[in-house]
């Protein structure tokens, strides 16, 4: 038996583009200024790791999954197995350029604390995660009466990592609330294209399958 | 069913009693020129290390690997003991091809100090008076084992580590090595650990104790004068400690309630249960390959320890702007060094900025786990060790 032959259960299952990656990784990818210091929280297999490292990232991550943090050791990343909850609390003041919760805040227990987590530690976080404003699984809720399940969202309501579910507009409320700044925001279609940039709020919410933000502290 | 050998007693003690002066392994000598300076003030010279090495050397000297062994273990790490005639205690893991390459990497293991194959310890000759040490040997801590290692290097003309290995008490000096010399770690495997001894691992090591110097056969330290050794009060030791090392899981797994070589309870205390036998077995071998002092002294040691307590209470401060990389593993079933021991190291290391790796491995088999084939700790020691060694600039074997 080895480490490559144990089933993980990710938190979503997100299309790949042409190059390899998931395009919500390179778009994060893309928000991480070359060189600076990263935590990874929820890091899956070390993906996001990876692709970062080849930008000069010195990369750590934090995964709930014994097998997602024996994958990553196999890849040489630095990754801790432990709980978003509850670890990051013992992470120290401005450790970290960026702390990444890549599709991770659906399945935290607490996601506002986690998100204030995220500012403390780093001076920038980037959140990505489901919209559940998306308006397949408004219409699976309307016309099934049922949770919604997408390709990228297979689980059912009672086996499922993810607890906590949000729509764009929700984030965006909660963002406001605790005093944070949107640096960038970006929603992603099902391929994980990102949609019109000057679209409105309301369009993002209704189209946008993923959303992706850079978010600093406001002072 | 578990097989229990007639034990050839007399043979192997004297030649336990060699080994403590004169091991069949490499020994460096310290001269009185060289004294190792102890945690309780005392220099102790002259002083000799016993250690095994394998592979070779690479030109610039960058290949090194050091094991560090846990509380009953020795240098024979990779090859046949010289008392035992049993194989090396980590062969799972050091060897042509396996995770600690002894084709592509400088493998050193040496006896810590205060042990009894070979390295200077209560079992050995005290040059100044021509007999035993016995308890006359100085109070020796996990510092002080590093501070001796680290002489060793230096004496083979070895700098900088590649990597130290270690688990139990070995990965205590693995850790260790890392806040004492930081500057000569480039990376750190430590397995089945902590920064400190829990109290009640100082508990089980006092009832380890106790029972030792309760047996008449101890009298007060001194029992080699009268070619006595009290065995059975360091078998007792050993068979508790030994429970320490498993888990009710492994154990039932093992043995069950099944009876040992009968088909009914004799209604007496023989050994009726496989399990006491098994434990009977365990604490009688011991007795033949490590001496009763040496034990005294070793889990002192490790009870003393507490890399916190040298840093003002906090943890995160040993290891402040460390750049070596850290790989920390922990078993569920271990009840010795759970793994809330792990992540407090865990929490501290990155606290500190380090870069570190921490994997709970799910196994049944207790503490024991890292001596054994256990395929997950052992694909996760090779990935770390192989990433490190690519990060190190250390191109693979040429086989």
């Amino acid at each position: 038996m080895t480490i490559q032959d144990q089933a993980f259960k990710p938190t979503a299952v997100l299309p790949v583009t042409e190059n390899g990656y998931r395009g919500d990784h390179l778009l994060v990818a893309q928000m991480v200024e070359p060189g600076s210091r990263v935590l990874d929280v929820g890091c899956g297999e070390g993906d996001l790791l990876r692709l970062l490292e080849t930008r000069g990232v010195d990369g750590r991550g934090i995964e709930l999954s014994r097998e997602g943090v024996n994958h990553c050791v196999a890849k040489g990343l630095a990754v801790v197995q432990g709980d978003a909850d509850t670890d990051l609390i013992n992470y120290p003041d401005d450790a970290f350029d960026y702390v990444i919760l890549s599709q991770t805040l659906q399945a935290t227990r607490q996601p506002r604390v986690v998100l204030e987590n995220l500012l403390r530690i780093g001076r920038s976080a980037i959140v990505s995660f489901p919209n559940f404003g998306h308006w397949k699984m408004r219409l699976q809720l309307l016309v099934k009466g049922q949770m919604p399940r997408t390709d990228n969202l297979p689980a059912t309501w009672y086996d499922t990592p993810n607890i906590h579910f949000c729509t764009i507009k929700d984030f965006v409320q909660l963002c406001d609330e605790i005093n944070v700044k949107m640096e960038r925001a970006v929603a992603l279609d099902l391929y994980g294209r990102p949609l019109r940039l000057n679209a409105p709020w309301w369009f993002w919410n209704m189209f946008g399958e993923q959303g992706v933000f850079l978010l600093t502290r406001r002072d | 069913m578990v097989n229990v050998k007639p034990l050839k007693s007399d043979t192997a003690s004297t030649e336990r009693a060699h080994e403590a002066d004169h091991p069949s392994s490499l020994v460096a000598q310290f001269g009185a020129d060289k004294p190792l300076r102890l945690d309780c003030g005392i220099d102790l010279a002259p002083f000799q290390i016993a250690y095994q090495a394998y592979g070779q050397l690479n030109a610039d000297r960058s290949n090194t690997i050091l094991i560090c062994h846990a509380l009953t273990g020795d240098q024979h790490v990779a090859n046949v003991h010289p008392v035992t005639g049993k194989p090396g205690w980590w062969e799972t893991l050091v060897g042509s091809g396996k995770p600690i390459d002894t084709d592509r990497y400088f493998v050193v293991c040496a006896n810590v100090v205060g042990g009894c194959m070979g390295s200077t310890g209560p079992s050995s000759t005290n040059p100044a008076t021509g007999k035993l040490w016995g308890l006359d040997f100085p109070v020796i801590t996990i510092p002080d084992m590093v501070r001796a290692q680290a002489m060793l290097l230096d004496h083979l003309g070895i700098e900088k580590l590649f990597a130290v290995v270690g688990g139990s008490m070995g990965g205590m000096q693995a850790l260790q090595w890392t806040t004492a010399y930081p500057e000569r770690v480039f990376s750190a495997l430590a397995v089945a650990c902590s920064t400190r001894h829990s109290a009640q691992n100082i508990a089980f090591h006092e009832l380890g104790r106790q029972a030792v110097m309760a047996d008449p056969d101890w009298r007060g330290g001194r029992y080699f004068e009268d070619d006595a050794h009290p065995r059975r009060g360091l078998g007792v030791a050993r068979m508790a400690a030994h429970i320490t090392y498993l888990s009710d899981a492994a154990l039932h797994r093992k043995f069950g309630r099944r009876l040992q070589d009968r088909e009914v309870p004799t209604f007496s205390f023989d050994a009726d249960f496989e399990v006491e036998s098994y434990l009977r077995h365990q604490g009688s071998s011991f007795v033949e390959r490590f001496d009763a002092n040496s034990y005294l002294y070793l889990t002192r040691a490790m009870d003393y320890f507490d890399i916190a307590a040298d840093h003002d209470g906090v943890l995160a401060e040993a290891w402040r702007g460390t750049r070596t990389r850290f790989c920390v593993v922990s078993f569920t079933s271990d009840w010795l060094f759970p793994t809330s021991e792990s992540r407090a190291v865990v929490h501290a290391l990155n606290a500190g900025s380090a870069r570190v790796s921490f994997a709970e491995i799910e196994t049944d088999r207790g503490h024991d786990a890292f001596l054994l084939d256990v395929p997950e700790f052992i694909e996760i020691s090779r990935a770390f060790l192989e990433s490190a060694a690519s990060a190190h600039g250390l191109t693979s074997a040429s086989r």
